[in-house]
């Protein structure tokens, strides 16, 4: 049998295989070694027959075989010489071997180019250049350990995709540099690992993106290990902290959990019956956010038990938290001068707040009022409509923007959407205005005047659909 | 509200800053941004062909890289960040939500052109999808997403694959701009059912969703007819539009999700649909469950979703009116199987390419290749061994050169072959 030793380029072998078919080589009389592995002496000693085979002087190659043949090339399997000889030996005879995907030389064909292939992407996906400057510049050098020797198959890719940088790939067997001046590939031999730069002052952020993008509810490292095998981590920056990130994933759900079975709610302190006098002996006991803690006492809607018009309001304010009703602080006082002017029967008014407890910071000897956060809205959101469902009122006019955020969304703008009926499955008209308060921080005489007239409007919108109901 | 105030305050560092401390800023809203944006499950960067450019770096040659996984087994293809966390909404499953306690930070538009460049120029990543929390309005909103999208393309050339967040309800003219710097477009549904998101998306409203859907099909459907006439018609949104479903944070049934899907698909042309399992985060909604959904009921929707879309099965012959929730412990496929032992056996060798696709064990690449063989080959069980067919599972489906079924259709065990088609392309970022 003779024995050729082939060069690791498709080049090379195309020219033995050539050479080899013009001389009537039978697969079985030639052995196409691959020149990169070493041979034992014995080898080198076998007698060279004469070809048996018909002598092919045009050989029929068809694009599609030299197209994957080129990619079975850069297969590192030393027989995949004589697996391509085979194959285009055949190729002369039986013309549609290629789709004979049950053959088993085509099913290795198939095997090897489908190795090379997935090894292309990988190197298309898990380069990570590092960004060097030196006398000419910026460049962007990478080190990457590809399992076949692909480097030319991959570099066009680079080449395309980063046209206007100067860049380099180093790898153990070969390396390849780019400058967008001359847009030209250079090829050059392997270097060790040492020459790539080290770091790159991006891989900072790049570690914080790939430590925050993922769940840690759904932590599965089997899938990560399929589609990036161990073997290619240590060229992968964000894979560094990988160990720590998976420690870190399970008690961060821990902690989730227990954050969200702690979030902040009133329900279980509602009781199921949803009268006045029931839901007014329970208030006193609800815990259910920690604003209880310091305010003075719980503060209950009031008026009339099944009023057509509710009005609520954000939370009680200093005077209400001192006496435990709503609505008699100096905003109280606006709402009913207002009122009054309408000629609104207070009889006919149920009044009470988003929020149950009064919310403040002490600033020496005076207790500042404090906006409620939405957590704390929420959570009081209970109390409000099983109110709602006790007094079962037509007409709702939402003071301010709380009260309008908790019946009607987080979206609600109040300056924008005041006074106007609103779509809500809380009664049959919803509307909101301004809070009385409003009126009373209003930042000169004029614009005090122009609040009061957004409430007193609002308040008679609200009225007169009230009438209209009965 | 305080969400507004604090926003308003919130304005833009300056880049001029010391460039260790921009870096720092950059970093913590990085973290923020982009643990805000990783409940949404597209991951992918394919369907778009576009070559380098003299000018810019970047081109994408539709088929779309994985440039890393996650520990949770999830493809990182994309820089998925949102522009801000700051929410209007209350949308009581999401964890952005204007009611939620958590940290809130917004880029300008220049930070994210800048990080995509600088995280391109690593090949770190194929592209940017880009998202936000709702603020000011949706027209402000979008408009600060497509000037990201513009300053990408327009003044730094970029080649790369873009995706952008639609916001629902933006202006028509903004859906048009959007389309033509970006690769792809997505609404999403947010929730199966309208009553769902009555229940837990208060501010919004399917109509409102589908509007844009609509529009976003109807631009695309207008630029390729004019790409017919004339090839240098500009292209809009050439990887088409996708869509998100939350599930399992409502009662919706398996069922009506898959119905909805399948009017999804028809109406709008989607190129994915993809459905995200409720999963717990930080400052959760009470209202919610404490728990995730099982990632397995996720799974079968996207084999349900398979079938509808590569195995010719219709919305409504997956689950039954009886049976309206998808099995966890076998694939649908099998469940159809099992209920359909008239349709069985079915020759290899001579069925056509409709009920090779209904056998439970092959896929729909196989059914392929088995189409191509048989031309010249009679096959037999060792044949579908060569091809990885699971010959146990298709054992009781099939008949081959020298098989007969012997064990009644009914009596198949659940397979897993079906898991080969989701979970890959799930984790391979490929439509």
């Amino acid at each position: 049998m003779r024995r050729v030793e082939v060069a690791p380029t498709f080049e090379a072998w195309r020219e033995v295989a050539r050479e080899a078919l013009k001389d009537g080589y039978r697969p079985e009389e030639i052995n196409l070694a691959d020149a990169t592995v070493p041979v034992s002496g014995l080898l080198t000693l076998q007698a060279e027959d004469e070809p048996q085979g018909a002598m092919v002087a045009r050989p029929h190659v068809p694009k599609e075989f030299l197209e994957r043949a080129r990619s079975v090339a850069a297969h590192r399997e030393a027989r995949r010489w004589n697996l391509l000889y085979r194959v285009l030996w055949r190729l002369q005879s039986e013309r549609r071997l290629l789709r004979m995907e049950l053959d088993a030389d085509v099913a290795e064909f198939g095997r090897l180019e489908q190795q090379v292939r997935r090894d292309l992407h990988k190197m298309h996906a898990f380069v990570r250049f590092r960004r060097i400057v030196d006398e000419d510049g910026e460049q962007f050098v990478a080190w990457h350990e590809p399992d076949h020797r692909i480097v030319p198959l991959a570099a066009p890719f680079f080449a395309e995709r980063f046209a206007v940088m100067r860049w380099a790939i180093l790898t153990p067997d070969e390396c390849v540099s780019w400058r967008p001046e001359t847009k030209e590939l250079i090829f050059g031999p392997g270097v060790p690992r040492e020459t790539a730069p080290q770091a790159d002052e991006l891989e900072g952020l790049w570690r914080s993106y790939y430590g925050a993008i993922f769940n840690p509810a759904r932590v599965n490292p089997k899938a990560m290990r399929a589609e990036m095998p161990v073997r290619y981590w240590k060229n992968l920056p964000e894979l560094t902290q990988l160990p720590n990130l998976m420690q870190k994933a399970e008690s961060r759900v821990q902690s989730m959990m227990i954050r969200q079975s702690r979030q902040p709610t009133a329900a279980p302190f509602v009781p199921e019956e949803h009268t006045l006098t029931v839901l007014r002996e329970a208030l006193p006991r609800c815990e259910g956010c920690d604003l209880f803690r310091h305010a003075t006492q719980v503060v209950p809607g009031a008026g009339a038990a099944h009023a057509a018009l509710m009005l609520v309001g954000e939370q009680p304010g200093d005077q209400e938290d001192l006496q435990g009703e709503p609505f008699i602080g100096p905003a109280g006082a606006i709402l009913r001068r207002a009122m009054e002017e309408l000629g609104i029967d207070a009889e006919q008014v149920y009044v009470t707040n988003a929020v149950k407890h009064f919310k403040f910071v002490s600033r020496g000897k005076f207790r500042l009022h404090q906006n409620p956060k939405m957590s704390e809205i929420s959570a009081c959101r209970p109390w409000l409509l099983a109110e709602i469902d006790a007094v079962k009122p037509s007409v709702i006019l939402c003071l301010g923007a709380s009260a309008a955020k908790s019946l009607l969304g987080g979206t609600f703008a109040l300056m924008k959407q005041r006074g106007e009926p609103q779509e809500s499955t809380h009664a049959r008209h919803v509307y909101a205005t301004v809070h009385p308060s409003a009126v009373l921080r209003g930042a000169d005489e004029e614009g005090r005047a122009q609040l009061y007239a957004y409430l007193k409007a609002d308040l008679a919108t609200a009225w007169a659909q009230v009438l209209k109901c009965e | 509200m305080k969400a507004r105030i604090t926003f308003a305050l919130c304005s833009l560092p300056e880049m001029a800053l010391n460039r260790d401390m921009a870096m720092l800023s950059v970093q913590n809203k990085l973290e923020i941004l982009a643990d805000a944006a990783k409940y949404d499950a597209s991951c992918a960067s394919s369907g778009a062909k576009r070559a380098g450019n003299s000018k810019g770096v970047g081109h994408t040659d539709g088929m779309g890289i994985c440039h890393s996984y996650t520990p949770d087994g999830r493809c990182v293809s994309l820089l998925k960040i949102l522009l801000t966390n700051y929410c209007t909404y209350d949308c009581v499953f999401c964890v952005n939500r204007v009611s939620s306690d958590i940290r809130r930070a917004r880029f300008s538009p220049q930070e994210v052109v800048g990080l995509t460049l600088d995280f391109y120029k690593r090949n770190y990543i194929e592209g940017l999808f880009l998202s936000s929390g709702i603020i000011q309005s949706p027209d402000y909103t979008m408009e600060q997403l497509i000037e990201v999208a513009k300053t990408l393309r327009s003044v730094h050339h970029f080649g790369g694959y873009i995706h952008l967040k639609t916001i629902a309800g933006c202006d028509e003219r903004l859906v048009q701009e959007a389309g033509r710097w970006a690769d792809r477009l997505s609404v999403n549904i947010e929730l199966p059912s309208q009553s769902d998101l009555v229940q837990l998306a208060p501010e919004k409203k399917a109509v409102v969703i589908e509007g844009t859907m609509g529009q976003i099909r109807a631009k695309k459907d207008a630029a390729e007819d004019e790409g017919k006439a004339l090839r240098s018609a500009p292209k809009f949104a050439p990887a088409g539009q996708s869509t998100q479903m939350v599930v399992g944070a409502t009662e919706t049934t398996d069922r009506q999700i898959i119905l909805r899907a399948s009017t999804l698909y028809g109406g709008y042309k989607l190129r994915r649909i993809y459905y995200t399992g409720f999963s717990p985060y930080p400052e959760a909604d009470a209202r919610l469950p404490l728990k995730a959904t099982p990632l397995m009921r996720e799974h079968r929707l996207y084999q349900a979703d398979w079938l509808m879309r590569f195995y010719g099965f219709s919305a409504e012959e997956i689950t039954t009116e009886s049976a309206p929730q998808l099995s966890l412990d076998e694939d649908p496929k099998t469940t159809w199987a099992k209920a359909h032992p008239e349709f069985y056996p079915v020759d290899v060798n001579a069925a056509p390419r409709e009920a090779l696709l209904r056998v439970p064990g092959i896929g729909h690449r196989n059914v392929e290749r088995i189409l191509r063989i048989r031309t010249y080959h009679r096959m037999s069980m060792e044949d579908l061994r060569k091809l990885h067919v699971r010959v146990k599972s298709v054992a009781g489906y099939v008949v081959a050169a020298d098989h007969l079924p012997t064990a009644p259709a009914a009596g198949a065990m659940p397979t897993a072959q079906m898991e080969l088609f989701a979970a890959s392309s799930a984790l391979s970022g490929q439509v």
